[in-house]
């Protein structure tokens, strides 16, 4: 074989080689687990070598696509209902699931310095307040019962404006077209302290707890790189960069 | 029909409905003025304003929808104008959706209007002149009657593109009955918690609704035209 060939061959390999290393795990994440996932995906590829793709979006979305052979390997749901059935209906690998990640629900305005309570959501001219969507999105569940353990049911119902998930939520408040939100504590937060507006983090026994399952689905269970995945999910150095964006873990 | 349709849906299709109405009203009435001046005007900047009209048709409906939230809210530009005049604050009401569509469905009205106009040509109202119409008689009587496929295919596109409507009342809506909460919102949440035949059903309905609607009105249109 001549020279020049020889050598394009070799500088072809270089090319491939790595990407051939590590595999690639294609990962369904819920919209409100956007900033830790961006943290925790770089994390894995430094320790494994394998690559992850990430899509963004709603829960109910992905449960619907992913019964329809949407290519995930793994699913990082904004709740425990639809990973469980989609493990009961043979799309994700049996008692594959686990909490990944608990949500804290923070009563928040986008004005800073502000000593929010919750007594201020009693005046009545006190400007709309906007919720997740209590029927779809967990933490819209989360904050109609927080509201109901408030007593503020009734007073509240007529002032109500509801994001169709936790992002739009926090942008009805954040461009001051609602006075107040319940957001999640991760949008808000770093390392455990409020970073823009101000707010009041609901006592987590004020409503059932937003937990987050992640499950294995059947189109990953032979990939390497996904069960990698899940396992690093659960490790201490994950579990640490969760925390850190505002989640609790188990 | 009530066993297929809960309440929230029927109220879902009456609000759609009347949105639909009030934005295809306001758009005609609006939008006629800015045809005639489109297709008959000289001015440098008739360009700019073409273009501008066309623009709801390139961006996405969220970013639109995203624009007009920050606009109309209460820092924004729109949202202190209507402060001021004491309307309060756009987003999240019946108001804020019929300005929101007034926007998002002007091409598929003003367009077709103005290229009728065009089509038309400076003839007819030469002629009408010279018989001694005044200019208003004129429009009423001769270019109205001679620009109605023009009419009829902007009310349709106008009324339909506002029922089919999503991206933009998602953004500024917020969900409320009787007031945001349209048909497509609601399928969309049937969807969201995995109510799928609800959601069939509206879907369904707003499909077999939105075909008869075009089908009587083209229907017509033939009838008409024959004549």
């Amino acid at each position: 074989m001549n020279k020049a060939i020889r050598s394009l061959y070799a500088a072809l390999l270089l090319l491939i080689a790595p990407m051939a290393i590590g595999g690639e795990v294609t990962v369904a994440v819920a919209s409100n687990f956007i900033k830790p996932i961006e943290a925790v995906a770089p994390a894995f590829t430094k320790v494994t070598g394998h690559r992850v793709r990430i899509s963004t979006g709603s829960t109910g979305k992905f449960y619907a696509q992913i019964q329809r052979g949407a290519p995930f390997d793994v699913f990082l749901s904004a709740d425990e209902a639809r990973p469980a059935r989609l493990e009961d209906e043979g799309f994700a690998v049996s008692g594959s699931r686990f909490i990944y990640a608990i949500g804290r629900l923070v009563l928040w305005q986008a004005e800073t310095h502000r000593d929010i309570q919750p007594d201020a959501l009693r005046f009545a001219d006190g400007g709309r307040v906007a919720v997740a969507n209590p029927v779809t999105a967990p933490y819209g569940t989360a904050a109609a019962a927080a509201i109901e353990k408030l007593g503020l049911t009734a007073a509240l119902a007529p002032r109500l404006v509801q994001g169709e998930n936790i992002g739009q939520t926090f942008q009805f408040v954040a461009t001051g077209n609602a006075a107040y939100g319940f957001v999640a504590w991760s949008q808000v937060s770093q390392n455990g302290t409020l970073i823009r507006g101000s707010g009041w983090l609901v006592p987590a026994n004020m409503h059932p707890p937003i937990r987050q399952a992640a499950t294995l689905l059947t189109r990953g269970a032979d990939n390497p790189a996904a069960r990698a995945f899940v396992a690093f999910l659960k490790s201490d150095a994950a579990r640490q960069i969760i925390r850190q964006h505002g989640y609790d873990t188990e | 029909m009530n066993a297929l349709l809960s309440p929230a849906d029927i109220d879902a299709i009456w609000l759609t409905l009347k949105l639909a109405f009030t934005v295809t009203i306001l758009l005609l009435l609006l939008g006629t003025p800015l045809a005639w001046w489109l297709a008959h005007s000289r001015a440098r900047w008739r360009g700019a304003i073409n273009a501008l009209v066309a623009l709801p048709l390139i961006l996405p409906p969220t970013v639109l929808g995203f624009y007009l939230l920050v606009a109309m809210g209460p820092n924004g530009p729109l949202g202190r104008l209507t402060a001021e005049v004491g309307l309060g604050a756009l987003p999240f009401t019946f108001a804020g959706l019929v300005i929101g569509s007034l926007i998002y469905s002007l091409p598929f009205v003003v367009q077709p209007i103005r290229d009728a106009f065009i089509a038309i040509g400076p003839r007819p109202l030469e002629v009408a002149a010279t018989l001694g119409a005044r200019p208003i008689d004129a429009f009423f009587s001769v270019v109205l009657p001679l620009a109605r496929p023009g009419f009829l295919t902007a009310t349709v596109l106008g009324f339909a593109h506002t029922v089919g409507e999503f991206g933009v009342v998602l953004m500024i809506g917020g969900n409320i009955p009787n007031e945001t909460r349209v048909v497509a919102i609601q399928i969309y949440d049937h969807v969201e918690a995995l109510e799928y035949t609800q959601a069939h059903w509206l879907a369904g309905g707003l499909l077999a609704f939105s075909f008869i609607v075009l089908l009587a009105l083209h229907t017509l249109n033939d009838r008409q035209a024959k004549r």
